[in-house]
C-alpha cells in the first residue's frame, strides 16, 4: 500500500507522468478486477499539467480512484450494471470537482456490485473483484474495486460510497483503511442513488492521516444536495483520553473475534473500556433492508431506456418497453431488491414492513445516542468473518446477514471507520470504530493514537 | 406465504418483465427475505418514525433562474429522439 506521504516523496524525485503512466499499467492489467474503466487520457494530462507546475491543492500529484456510481463528465459512469454500461454523465459529481479543484490525478473508475447492491463485489455485471491477499477470494463489497486498487497498489486514495457497509466491508477484508462519514457531511449530488437517507460517500486510504485529507477535500457545502448540513470538515485529530465502549450486540466468528477481543486488550493499557448493550440492534438488520429496499424501489424507477442507459432496438408499446428494458437491464440482486422493496410498500402491508422499519431506525439512533452519553467512541469487529470465497455466498440472505455490524450505523446516520486489527491465517479482520454525529475527528484521533501505538 | 401471482404482482408493480422459469427461482428468494423482514413482527414501538436522521427543515434554494444543462447534452445518452425531444413508447395504441 502506498500512503500519501510515500507518494509525495516519489514526486519529489521522478516526474509525475512517469509515476501515474507505471499505475494506469497496472490498471489497465487489472489483476484484480478492481477498475471497469482506466482513465488513461485523463490522468496522464493531469499528471502533465503536474509536472509543469500547473497543478496545485491538497492533492496535487496525487493518483484517486473513484467508484464507478459516481458522475464523472465525459468518462462513462456504469455502477457496475448493464443497465448503464455505456452511459456518459454530462456533469461532475461534488466530490469530483472538489477533487479536481485539489489537483488530484484521477485514474480510473472501479468495480463494485452492481448499484451497490451487495457484500462481495459479485454481482456486478463486469465480474467479481479479487481480493489482493488471496485471490480465490473477494474483496468485499459493494466498494470493492477502490479496496482492491488500494491494497494492491494500484491506486493511493480512492473514493467509495457506503450505504450499509460499503466502505467499511472491502477496508476490512482487504486490510485498508475506509469511513463512511456522517450523513449529509458530503454532498451526494452526482452520486447515482440507490438508498438516498442511509448514503454518503467516503474516503478509502492506507493510513488514518490520509483519510482524514481525503475526507477535508470531499466535505462541506453544496446546495444541490438537499440534505447536505453544509459543515466543513477540517482535519484535526482529537488527542484526549477516550472513553471507549464494546458494542454487546456486535460480534463475529470464533476467529475474528480473538482478533477484536486481543486489540481490546492492548487498547485497553492506554484507554478507559467498557462493555455496552444496545438492545434495539437486534432489529437493525431487517429494518435496514426494508428501508434500502423501498427507497431503491423508487430510486430505480427511473431506469425507463428512455432517457439514458439500456434500450431496445424499437420503442414497442408503453405496456411492454419499460418491462422489457429492466428485464434485460438490470442483474438478478438488484431486481430482488426492486420487487421486494416494492412490496414492502405496497397497499396492506406498508405499516408492517416500512414503517415499523422507520420506527425501529429511531430505536436504534436512540440507543446510540444513550451510549454516547457515556462513551467517546464505540467498538466492534467491523464483519462478522474474514474475506469469503468467491462464489461461497449463493444465497441473498446469507448475505444480507454479513451485514449485521454495519447496517446499524447507516440506520442512525453515524461516522464509523474501519482499520485494520489482525489477520485470520493471512486474511485481513478490520476493527469497526463508530463516532458521534459529525465528530469524525474523534474517531480519527482514536484511530491514529491505536496506529501510533502499534496496537 | 407467496405464490407465483404474488412474484408477478410484484414484477408488475415493479415493471419487470419475468419468465416462466424464473417466477420460481424469484417465488424461493421472496419466501426467504419475507422470512426475514419477518423479524420485525416481534416488535411494535411506540415511537415516530425517523425519516432522516439528521434534522433540517425546508431546506429549498433561492428563486431565481440558473443555467441549466444545454439541450444536445441533455439528449446525449438518449437512443430515441426527434426534434430536440426525448422519443418515449407509444402510450395509445
Amino acid at each position: 500500500m502506498i500512503t500519501v506521504r510515500e507518494w509525495r516523496e516519489r514526486l519529489s524525485e521522478e516526474r509525475a507522468y512517469d509515476l501515474i503512466a507505471e499505475l494506469i499499467e497496472k490498471a489497465r492489467k487489472n489483476r484484480y478486477n478492481s477498475f471497469i474503466t482506466v482513465t488513461e487520457e485523463m490522468a496522464l494530462k493531469q499528471a502533465e499539467e503536474y509536472d509543469r507546475g500547473e497543478r496545485g491543492g491538497k492533492l496535487a500529484g496525487i493518483p484517486v480512484a473513484i467508484k464507478d456510481n459516481i458522475s464523472t463528465q465525459g468518462i462513462r459512469t456504469t455502477c457496475a450494471s448493464k443497465m448503464l454500461e455505456n452511459y456518459i454523465p454530462p456533469f461532475d459529481a461534488h466530490v469530483v470537482e472538489k477533487l479536481k479543484q485539489e489537483g488530484a490525478v484521477i485514474i480510473g473508475k472501479t468495480n463494485m456490485d452492481e448499484f451497490g447492491m451487495g457484500t462481495t463485489t459479485e454481482t456486478s455485471y463486469f465480474g467479481a473483484v479479487k481480493n489482493p491477499k488471496d485471490d480465490e477470494r473477494v474483496a468485499g463489497g459493494s466498494s470493492g474495486g477502490s479496496a482492491s486498487a488500494i491494497s494492491g497498489d494500484e491506486t493511493v486514495l480512492a473514493l467509495g460510497t457506503d450505504t450499509g457497509g460499503s466502505i467499511r466491508c472491502p477496508s476490512s477484508f482487504t486490510g485498508i483503511y475506509g469511513l463512511k462519514p456522517t450523513y449529509g457531511l458530503v454532498s451526494r449530488y452526482g452520486l447515482i442513488a440507490y438508498a438516498n437517507s442511509l448514503e454518503q460517500i467516503g474516503p478509502m486510504a492506507s493510513s488514518i492521516d490520509d483519510l482524514g485529507l481525503l475526507l477535508e477535500v470531499i466535505a462541506g457545502k453544496d446546495e444541490r444536495d438537499s440534505t447536505n448540513s453544509g459543515r466543513s470538515f477540517k482535519y484535526s485529530p482529537a488527542e484526549k483520553k477516550f472513553r471507549v465502549g464494546i458494542i454487546k450486540e456486535m460480534n463475529a466468528d470464533e476467529r475474528v473475534q480473538e482478533v477484536f477481543d486481543d486489540f481490546v486488550s492492548k487498547i485497553s493499557k492506554f484507554v478507559e473500556v467498557e462493555e455496552v448493550s444496545l438492545p434495539s440492534l437486534t432489529y437493525a438488520l431487517p429494518a435496514y433492508y426494508v428501508i434500502a429496499m423501498s427507497e431503491a424501489s423508487s430510486n430505480l424507477a427511473r431506469y425507463d431506456g428512455v432517457r439514458y442507459g439500456f434500450a431496445l432496438d424499437s420503442l414497442d408499446s408503453w405496456t411492454n418497453y419499460f418491462s422489457r428494458v429492466r428485464k434485460e437491464g438490470f442483474g438478478k440482486e438488484v431486481k430482488r431488491r426492486i420487487m421486494m422493496g416494492s412490496y414492502a410498500l405496497s397497499a396492506g402491508y406498508y405499516g408492517k414492513y416500512y414503517l415499523k422499519a422507520l420506527k425501529v431506525r429511531t430505536l436504534v439512533l436512540q440507543d446510540f445516542l444513550k451510549a454516547f452519553e457515556r462513551f467517546d467512541i464505540l467498538l466492534s469487529p467491523t464483519m462478522p468473518s474474514t474475506a469469503f470465497k468467491i462464489g461461497e455466498l449463493a444465497d441473498p440472505v446469507t448475505m444480507y446477514m454479513a451485514d449485521i455490524n454495519t447496517t446499524p450505523i447507516n440506520l442512525a446516520g453515524l461516522p464509523a471507520l474501519s482499520m485494520p486489527a489482525g489477520e485470520v491465517k493471512g486474511l485481513p479482520a478490520g476493527v469497526q470504530v463508530i463516532g458521534r454525529h459529525f465528530e469524525e475527528n474523534i474517531l480519527l484521533g482514536f484511530a491514529r493514537m491505536v496506529e501510533r501505538n502499534e496496537v | 406465504m407467496i405464490d407465483d401471482n404474488t412474484v408477478k404482482h410484484v414484477a408488475n408493480l415493479a415493471k419487470i418483465e419475468v419468465d416462466e422459469d424464473e417466477i420460481q427461482e424469484f417465488r424461493r428468494d421472496f419466501e426467504r427475505i419475507i422470512e426475514f423482514f419477518n423479524r420485525l413482527d416481534e416488535i411494535d414501538p411506540d415511537v415516530e418514525p425517523t425519516y432522516n436522521v439528521i434534522p433540517l427543515k425546508n431546506i429549498m434554494r433561492k428563486d431565481e433562474p440558473g443555467q441549466t444543462l444545454e439541450r444536445d447534452r441533455v439528449l446525449a445518452n438518449a437512443k430515441f429522439k426527434e426534434n430536440g425531444y426525448f422519443k418515449g413508447p407509444r402510450v395509445v395504441e
